[in-house]
């Protein structure tokens, strides 16, 4: 009995310090980087001043912090705002809307491995909530539920802002469905498992999917690893496919910039939460930054390896200790979090670059482009990854059929996108 | 009219895969993001920059030493050489006025002032800073040079009345002005 308190306790403890102690202090820090590094690419300097007013209590001098509470502030003034509900709208959806975007976004935390089992007097704890063996289909189908809530805010406002946003969320959320779903079997074809903790422990010892520049016999600086490496750099090329295609979707399933068309301001005034004020409003965007999280953890522990720190230097400080306390779970927390700030970044840096598309050409890409690229590089995979048990002949055999497969993918959507003939000039 | 008809340019292969274009902007925006990290953004050292981006922080840093001679900040009524207020209170300006900032409440001169001939001198004189757009209108108009735009920016107060600029802290502001100021010489 004392057995099941105590995994219970474990459990609870887990989820309070992953979900709330790791996962949504990202959310503002997220806010936070967006606001000082778009600021910084646009010459600017951004918000550098909330901070503890010391010199109120009679101190020399403030306590700004580089403004690192000013996501606190923000925060406080939706609180404080009024939380105002239009006369149109249908109410019980609008109220739910808010909270339906969020939950799906922090319910995917609990696959996602944070670090390597951390050892506490001897009790080995994995770092992840729910060590489930489907972790990448699970993340989907729960995170694809906040289509719902985007769905139900822009049909529930009732004015026609909003319902365009709502459409269009759920047109590109579907679409890009598809490409994400595909664009990842070839990975899960490689590792030959679902498990997102095995998936990380596999490329500690492996080598990153796309970076795979060490392997069970060595880094590349010993000739071990040159002789042994053919298949890995092979099955690199459909990875970086996957990779390229992966994270462009994930970018179109968070509505971030180059494709935030179900919020664009310049033609749908704030899209789906025109109508939303005070908290409903910041459940929206904590919701968006949540999902962009989770986005980038995805991304890191299927290519790029997770909490893995990488050549090699997972299992050498495997049994690090000091009173009791492995330190490697704790170095592995901390080789992730900078993984998922930096990626968060680069989420950024490609917000403040590229500009918005059209949503034609969204749609274009999303429908044309990568649902047909993902699918020839399931193929192209699969042969990479059954090369070494086939014959010459078989692969040279699957290699004439995936070229022809792949010139007819590309005729059809050619042929699919040619413009009608105009009738009268 | 004739109609022109624009063809779209075609654009060749690597435009159309548009990578080329992405990471052009990838450079584009890392290469400002460094430089104004480092303080060297374009027109940083014109624009006084506080070393980050090309922003001057306001209140530890000031523009003051850098406006411009053209400078419109609060306007403000001045004295000339002898202490004579040389608002006549003609109320030209408050006529002016776009938004209607200024309020003037004439008075006469009495008969035993030294400046008796003048005849009148403002009683009340309030300027509305909430107001006051800056425009300069005030300054254009009148026809004795009494009211000028000074290079105060900071006009800040706890309550609106705060913002009421009454005549004497119009003086305060203004100061002395000295020699016959023709407004469409240089400034004397
Ligand atoms: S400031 Fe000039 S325009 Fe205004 S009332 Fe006085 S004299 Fe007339
Ligand atoms: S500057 Fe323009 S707005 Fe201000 S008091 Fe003069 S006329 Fe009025």
């Amino acid at each position: 009995m004392p057995d099941i308190v105590f995994q219970i306790a474990i459990i609870i403890t887990k989820i309070v310090v992953l979900t709330f102690i790791v996962v949504l202090p990202l959310v503002p820090l997220s806010v936070y980087f967006e606001r000082r590094f778009s600021a910084v690419i646009q010459d600017r300097v951004g918000p550098n001043r909330v901070g503890i007013p010391f010199t109120l209590l009679g101190f020399k001098k403030d306590f700004h912090f580089f403004g690192l509470i000013q996501p606190i502030a923000d925060g406080l003034k939706l609180f404080l705002k009024e939380d105002f509900t239009p006369d149109h709208v249908r109410k019980v959806f609008y109220w739910m809307a808010p909270a339906l975007t969020v939950v799906p976004a922090l319910i995917t935390v609990c696959v996602v491995p944070f670090g390597s089992p951390i050892s506490i007097f001897g009790h080995s704890e994995k770092l992840v909530i729910a060590d489930l063996d489907i972790g990448p289909l699970f993340i989907f189908s729960v995170a694809s539920l906040s289509v719902y809530g985007i769905t139900l805010a822009g049909w529930s406002s009732n004015s026609k802002f909003p319902f365009i946003g709502g459409v269009r969320s759920t047109a590109q959320m579907i679409s890009y469905e598809i490409a994400l779903g595909l664009s990842i079997i070839p990975v899960l074809m490689y590792y030959g498992d679902l498990n997102l903790s095995k998936i990380v422990q596999y490329q500690a010892d492996n080598g990153w999917l796309i970076a795979p520049l060490w392997n069970e016999h060595g880094t590349i600086f010993s000739p071990a690893y040159w002789s042994t490496c053919g298949p890995q750099w092979l099955f690199w090329f459909p990875a970086a496919i996957a990779f390229l295609i992966f994270t462009i979707s994930i970018f179109a399933e968070t509505n971030r910039m180059p494709f935030d068309l179900p919020e664009c301001e310049t033609e749908l005034v704030g899209g789906y939460h025109t109508e939303y004020s005070s908290m409903k409003f910041a459940m929206f965007f904590m919701g968006e930054y949540a999902a962009m999280v989770i986005g980038s953890a995805l991304i890191i522990t299927l290519f790029l390896g997770g909490w893995s720190m990488g050549f090699t230097l997972d299992a050498k400080i495997a049994d690090w200790h000091i009173a009791g306390i492995g330190l490697a779970g704790l170095i592995h927390i901390g080789v992730f979090l900078t993984k998922l700030i930096g990626f968060i970044l680069f989420f950024i840096l490609v917000r403040w670059t590229v500009p918005r598309f059209r949503y034609d050409q969204l749609m274009k890409l999303g429908w044309v482009v990568f649902f047909e690229a993902a699918l020839i590089n399931v193929f192209l995979a699969a042969l990479v990854v059954a090369a070494p048990q086939l014959g010459p002949v078989i692969i040279g055999l699957g290699a004439v059929l995936l070229a022809v497969v792949t010139v007819a993918v590309i005729w059809v959507a050619k042929v699919s996108e040619e413009t009608p003939k105009v009738l009268r000039a | 009219m004739a109609v022109v008809k624009l063809q779209r340019p075609k654009l060749n292969f690597g435009e159309k895969i548009y990578f080329g274009a992405l990471i052009k902007g990838f450079f584009l925006t890392m290469s400002h993001a460094v430089k104004s990290l480092r303080g060297k953004s374009v027109g940083a050292e014109t624009l006084a920059s506080s070393g980050l981006g090309v922003t001057m922080q306001f209140p530890e840093q000031r523009w003051d030493s850098h406006l411009p001679e053209y400078y419109r900040g609060a306007p403000a009524l001045v004295t000339d050489e002898q202490g004579r207020e040389r608002c006549v209170s003609c109320q030209l300006c408050e006529f002016i006025c776009p938004p209607k900032a200024i309020k003037i409440k004439p008075s006469e001169i009495p008969s035993d002032d030294p400046w008796a001939k003048v005849e009148k001198r403002p009683l009340e004189f309030d300027i509305d800073m909430i107001r006051c757009i800056y425009c300069g209108m005030c300054e254009e108009v009148c026809p004795e040079q009494a009211i000028y735009l000074r290079k105060d920016y900071l006009i800040t107060g706890l309550k609106r009345a705060d913002m009421v600029h009454d005549k004497k802290r119009l003086y305060e502001i203004g100061g002395v002005r000295v020699g016959l100021v023709n407004k469409w010489n240089e400034l004397k």
